[in-house]
């Protein structure tokens, strides 16, 4: 079956072999679902295999004399630029901060590389960088180096920007999937799907007036409130963004080797975001978020997890949406509005409007 | 949400389930046609809440799934050409031709771009007076009129850089194909709620008399989906036939005569393949000769090609309730929706890709 892993064993430290099914890079596989899992666990694992990569973490934590880093990068590739709500220099800044914060971090520093295409307005980068700015001081972290690369018209879509962080990770905090227990609560810090409507809701061809926002936001200072509140009761941090709520929990179950069982009803979605998703045929479940995290905690530090989120400016809309369970592991289900079950599958391909 | 939340309520749909579970004192096969009530059967978990006493087959009304795989070919030869703009519905990307899909002709620098309505393409054609912009105007009823549209309007703009492919299928000629065959096992039918919005539900009259066989206009709620199942119950537990209307709060008897006359006035009633199935006669719409100018299969001249299907897949099979998505031997081994063998593993409407997203050992 497709879902298995494609790694040959064979091949050991020679050059990896290209994905067998794909002949060439598909936008799926930068999609967040089946394919990028692929991609990183047929090609890119077994390339640089190694301990801290191998637990495939929104970044790794090293071990260095006494300090436990945090570290990861991301790049950003959003389409338009500016988008209601954020734009691609305060995407990439909260983006890699969330990405530290998942692994129980507190964020220290940022680097920031940006990729420019020949011909962009000046005034379109001083606004990108500008947001950067505002962006690294409103979440406490600076952005301490940089490189700038410049390729012809045509090779960019104006500028893509990758930033990585480092963090410290406070002793004793193991935040990572392989923690979640049977019975663990699993709870979403806000209502879903905000960031992906709102990029659909000004892309060229698809542009519908509403009033959804990208929920972009740093989450560091959310975790700090549930980190002091749990401690160790804190097991799973994750934030879903491509491929959504739906494919970051299948990641969960596969790595922690148990289900997870979601309830329809309780999982938080605005009215406008719900009515783009039915219009469309989207499932928000599978829509990206750039300022929701989900946590997984155990059963009896639930309420309090619940209450710690929803002090927070961040998480004031915050619910319990489901639990670790024994049954069908590697899987997620869910019970259904009408309290029917089904399987919640991760991304495969990308989310294709329906024809009616 | 309005609108949406009263028909997802579970209180209301357990009363229904027992209601179902009361009146079914025997076993009954039913239909649903369109591939998106499918789609709330299995997402919702209704398939599993049905008394054992209920089957239910998926029917042929997923549009992408029965657009025949030379019509596809078609599609991609033209969106290869330089210069052009393919436009479509987004689900018709991903669906496999006979060596490719759309979506890799644009991984291969093809301008194919996704539409939510056919008159974006004619916008299209209008912002691009120097590309030639096709569309690729697939579907059932519930499509025909605002495909009609797209070409009246480009016909009243005098764009000659507009064109359509046309595959469009009609249900009625569909029922009676499913009815007639020897091993038909739908007692039956709950008709697309969507359809019958525009066509209105006489046509189905006509069936329903000649089959004897009970006919209920569904919606695509999970409480129409339970209420249309339990109308149809009761009609076979009572020994009725005929139609009954479940969505009422969207379709008449006469449907839309506005929509209707839009259809009729640009496309006529032609003999159509349906992938999987086969010819059937009278079941499709083509462009009227007086629009053949924006018909894309004419301009760019691909008319000839032949394709055959994949010799593991079964959708036609399934596509006429005969087996179910999980009996085929490809399912989720040779077949997923990463690289699916059939259009019913692609579509959003797909029986195959609803079973294999909302089904597999929950």
């Amino acid at each position: 079956m497709s879902d298995e892993p494609i790694a040959d064993p064979a091949f050991g430290g020679s050059c990896p072999l290209p994905l067998s099914d794909y002949p060439t890079v598909q936008m799926a596989h930068g999609g967040g679902g089946r394919l990028s899992q692929q991609l990183i666990e047929g090609l890119l694992v077994p390339a640089f295999d190694n301990a801290a990569l191998a637990v495939l973490h929104d970044g790794a934590v090293l071990d260095t004399g006494g300090a436990r880093l945090a570290f990861t990068t991301d790049s950003y590739v959003v389409r338009p630029l500016f988008f209601p709500g954020g734009d691609i220099g305060s995407l990439a800044v909260h983006g890699t901060v969330n990405d530290l914060a998942m692994c129980g971090a507190r964020p220290l520093a940022l680097s920031c590389a940006l990729i420019l295409e020949e011909g962009l307005a000046m005034e379109t980068l001083a606004r990108v960088v500008t947001s950067m700015r505002a962006a690294a001081a409103a979440a406490g972290v600076p952005v301490v180096t940089g490189d700038t690369k410049v390729v012809d018209r045509g090779k960019g879509d104006g500028v893509y920007v990758n930033t990585a962080g480092i963090g410290l990770v406070e002793p004793g905090l193991v935040i990572d999937p392989r923690r979640a227990r049977p019975g663990d609560a699993v709870l979403l810090s806000g209502s879903i799907a905000e960031h992906g409507a709102a990029i659909l809701s000004v892309r060229e061809g698809l542009e519908f007036e509403s009033a959804i926002e990208s929920d972009s936001a740093p989450l560091h200072g959310l975790v700090a409130t549930l980190v002091a509140r749990l401690g160790t009761d804190l097991h799973v941090l994750r934030d879903p963004t491509r491929g959504g709520v739906a494919s970051a929990l299948n990641e969960i179950a596969l790595r922690a080797g148990f289900g997870v069982r979601l309830e329809e009803t309780s999982i938080p979605v605005i009215e406008p975001v719900r009515a783009v998703c039915e219009l469309l045929g989207l499932d928000p479940l599978y829509v990206a978020n750039e300022g929701k995290l989900l946590a997984i905690v155990a059963r009896e530090a639930a309420e309090t997890a619940l209450d710690a989120l929803r002090s927070h400016p961040l998480g004031r809309d915050a619910a319990i949406v489901g639990e670790v369970i024994e049954d069908v592991p590697g899987r997620v289900t869910l019970r259904s509005s009408i309290g029917g079950l089904r399987v919640v599958d991760m991304l495969s391909g990308e989310q294709l409007p329906r024809i009616c | 949400m309005r609108y949406v939340d009263e028909y997802r309520d579970e209180s209301a749909a357990r009363r229904l389930l027992a209601a179902i579970a009361r009146d079914a004192r025997h076993p009954w096969t039913l239909m649903e046609i369109c591939g998106g009530q499918t789609h709330t059967l299995l997402r919702s978990g209704i398939d599993r809440m049905l008394p054992e006493t209920i089957t239910l087959v998926h029917g042929p009304g997923c549009p992408v799934c029965v657009t025949p795989l030379e019509q596809i070919d078609r599609a991609i030869a033209i969106a290869r050409r330089p210069g052009v703009i393919f436009a479509s519905f987004g689900d018709m990307l991903r669906v496999p031709g006979s060596a490719t899909d759309l979506l890799a002709v644009k991984s291969e620098g093809g301008d194919v771009r996704i539409v939510y309505s056919p008159l974006d393409a004619v916008k299209l054609a209008q912002r691009h007076p120097d590309r030639q912009v096709v569309f690729f105007a697939v579907g059932f009823e519930t499509t025909a009129p605002a495909n009609a549209m797209a070409v009246w309007q480009a016909a009243r703009l005098g764009l000659a850089n507009f064109s359509v492919v046309v595959s469009h299928v009609l249900v009625p000629p569909a029922m009676a194909a499913i009815l007639g065959s020897p091993h038909c096992r739908v007692q039956g039918f709950l008709a697309a709620g969507h359809v019958c919005a525009v066509m209105g539900y006489w046509e189905y009259e006509p069936i329903a008399e000649r089959y004897r066989i009970p006919v209920v206009v569904t919606g695509f709620e999970p409480l129409d989906l339970l209420q249309g199942i339990h109308l149809a119950v009761r009609a076979l537990e009572q020994g009725r036939h005929g139609v009954e209307n479940q969505y009422a709060r969207a379709v008449t008897r006469d449907g839309n005569r506005p929509a209707q006359d839009l259809v009729a006035r640009v496309l006529e009633v032609c003999d159509r393949k349906w992938r999987g199935i086969g010819p059937i006669p009278a079941s499709g719409l083509r462009l009227r000769e007086e629009y053949a100018a924006f018909d894309a299969e004419r301009r760019f001249e691909v008319s000839g090609l032949e394709a055959e299907e994949s010799p593991l897949c079964i959708a036609g099979e399934i596509l006429q309730g005969l087996r179910k998505p999980h009996q085929c031997s490809a399912f989720g081994r040779q077949c997923t929706p990463e690289r699916p063998l059939g259009a019913p593993m692609v579509s959003a409407e797909g029986a195959c890709s609803a079973y294999y997203r909302y089904a597999r050992s929950a």
